[in-house]
């Protein structure tokens, strides 16, 4: 952790570095629950960045898998006594699964369907979530208990937790780091570019999307699992499509298709949000604003206009 | 009287009528996104904050002018529109060179800004409209009775929705919007002013919406967040219709109304989920809509 990335990393491993060491040294100086709240969702933007940054997917439901992991981590944690590792985990491949669902049938339409099909099936899911009995409604599931990982580190301690949830982080960002540059982030990026061009060279381009669909849905779990472990709560808010486009205006305005962009973003969007949130209802136009600035002058986002003048890629 | 399949006929006919009522919304709106859709490329966001000013206009006029539905009827529809015009020329123009995605994030921030701003002023809670003198009472059918401003708009809708498909389908104007719409830069090499079209055609999809506002706003209370989580339910109605046919989206609109309201009666559980529940079904079955081509 302290040595930071690999050198053949270049500037990314130098950001890489610097964005690691501001993380460990941040707690002794910001409130770390507000710390472990960013992290939480730079890693569900990093996560829905890998599908509309690097396959130009526009998933406008991905707040379900936040939210669902949310939910099963809590039950499991909750009602079946689970430890936080094996609750975590059992979120995400819930929401792994209902990732490769919604993927199937979302896939089968192209562009903006795609966008609008993603929505309406995570509407249905929100339903779902609003009248089954385990979710508990309008209340949610509260009081989840944190454990101990692996019976070992007690997460009711504040500074243990944060850096678990760190750690949980930087695992996430860098697999997504490793599946970019890999082969398959190249057949990923291929897709994006030229779809027929991609199937005429024999690449399965249906299939590549929904491993990359899956991927991220398990690390929107990831997410999901370990922010209803730090706040002790799983409830509707996460499951609603005001979340989805939350975490759109993240990767938005960090920078869609950049590494780092969406942790810049969600750092940026979850402060204004703890600013405003005595302000009711003006932070919704507020991130109205941002979303109409963002898309009419300022398309790369901070980190993408950040790469421009650096004049590499970050 | 009988009961139909142990439901007794009052039940069965009075929640077919909701039906049909959320029907016309849910035709006005996909056929107004449909219209634009075809046209700009855009899936346009705003449509349900959009329906939701065409009640509240309906709802200032009444409040601070004393002018009523009728009125509203005309007035919303072209207030409306006119913004809708204004956010064309200002915004959505400078996105047409770019992906689609923009054009959604941007009418979803859009969206955003128009519902936070009515919450701020009016609350999230309802402000009641009254029904136009004219249309209240009803009439006993027989086996059901039937209010009269619930059939007024089914019946106006219905009107509406066809007079927009003989307008695109059979006339002149039409012919030149469809045009416009396989290949904009050929219709424009003839001599016709596209980007005045464009402008035009958003306008009219506009308040098509806010119309669907104004004839909501005596039957369900004036709300700011009215159109928030009605937009989802019509992007699964375009997704399920395909928006590639006018008289597809009516008769998917109308057709998801009823069904949904026979869903209550039957099931009511299902109800709030049962049209997400055909477009899974259709996109297994047929992924390019009921009436949509592949693309």
């Amino acid at each position: 952790m302290e040595e930071g990335a690999p050198p053949r990393l270049g500037h990314q491993g130098v950001a890489f570095a610097v964005m690691v060491a501001l993380l460990v040294a941040a707690p002794f100086v910001v409130y770390p629950v507000f710390l472990m709240k960013a992290l939480c969702f730079a890693l569900f933007a990093c996560a829905f960045n890998l599908l509309i940054g690097y396959v130009g997917l526009l998933s406008f439901g991905h707040a379900t898998f936040l939210g669902s992991a949310g939910y099963i981590t809590a039950h499991a944690a909750k009602v079946w006594g689970w430890g936080p590792a094996t609750a975590i985990l059992a979120g995400a491949a819930a929401a792994g699964v209902l990732g490769l669902a919604v993927g199937v049938l979302a896939i089968r339409r192209q562009g903006i369907y795609f966008a609008m099909t993603t929505l309406a099936l995570a509407q249905m899911i929100y339903f779902f979530c609003l009248q089954a009995p385990f979710t508990h409604g309008e209340d949610g599931i509260q009081a989840v208990p944190r454990g101990r990982l692996l019976g070992l580190l007690d997460l009711n301690h504040t500074l243990t937790l944060y850096f678990v949830v760190l750690a949980v982080f930087l695992a996430g960002f860098l697999i997504i780091y490793r599946a970019i540059h890999s082969p398959f982030g190249q057949v990923l990026k291929a897709i994006r570019e030229n779809e027929p061009r991609a199937i005429s060279l024999g690449y399965k381009a249906d299939q590549y999307k929904l491993i990359a669909f899956v991927v991220s849905t398990l690390l929107a779990g990831v997410a999901g699992g370990t922010k209803a472990l730090v706040f002790q709560l799983a409830s509707l808010t996460d499951v609603h499509w005001t979340m989805s486009g939350e975490v759109v205006l993240m990767t938005l305005l960090g920078g869609l298709g950049t590494v780092f962009g969406p942790v810049v973003g969600a750092f940026i969007v979850i402060t204004l949000e703890n600013y405003l949130a005595q302000l009711g209802a003006w932070v919704t136009v507020v991130q109205g604003a941002i979303f109409v600035v963002c898309v009419l002058t300022f398309r790369r986002g901070v980190v993408g206009e950040l790469a421009r003048l650096i004049r590499k890629p970050l | 009287m009988i009961p139909i399949l142990g439901i007794p006929p009052q039940a069965l006919f009075g929640q077919l009528l909701i039906g049909l009522i959320n029907g016309s919304f849910y035709a006005l709106l996909s056929l107004g996104l449909a219209v634009i859709f075809g046209l700009l490329n855009i899936i346009n966001f705003t449509h349900g904050a959009q329906y939701m000013m065409g009640a509240f206009v309906a709802w200032f006029l009444l409040q601070y002018a004393g002018l009523g539905y009728w009125w509203a009827l005309l007035i919303a529809p072209i207030v409306v529109g006119a913004l809708g015009i204004l956010l064309e020329r200002v915004m959505l123009k400078r996105l047409y060179g770019l992906d689609h995605l923009y054009g959604l994030l941007l009418t979803f921030g859009l969206a955003l800004i128009i519902q936070g701003l009515f919450r701020n002023q009016f609350g999230s809670s309802g402000q009641p409209y009254t029904l136009p003198a004219q249309l209240a009472g009803g009439q006993n059918l027989g086996f059901m009775f039937l209010p009269n401003y619930r059939a007024w708009v089914i019946g106006f809708s219905l009107t509406i929705c066809l007079a927009t498909w003989f307008v695109i389908e059979r006339t002149r104007l039409g012919a030149y919007l469809r045009a416009a719409t396989e290949n904009p830069t050929l219709v424009q090499a003839f001599g016709i002013n596209v980007p005045r079209m464009i402008t035009l055609t958003y306008g009219f999809g506009v308040s098509l919406a806010a119309l669907a506002g104004v004839m909501a706003a005596p039957i369900y209370q004036v709300n700011p967040l009215m159109g928030a989580d009605l937009i989802i339910v019509v992007f699964a109605v375009v997704v399920i219709g395909g928006m590639g046919s006018i008289l597809g989206s009516i008769v998917t609109g109308f057709g998801l109304g009823i069904i949904e309201g026979l869903t209550k009666v039957f099931y009511p559980e299902a109800s709030n989920t049962v049209i997400f529940v055909i477009m899974v079904l259709v996109l297994l079955v047929k992924p390019a809509g009921l009436f949509g081509r592949a693309q």
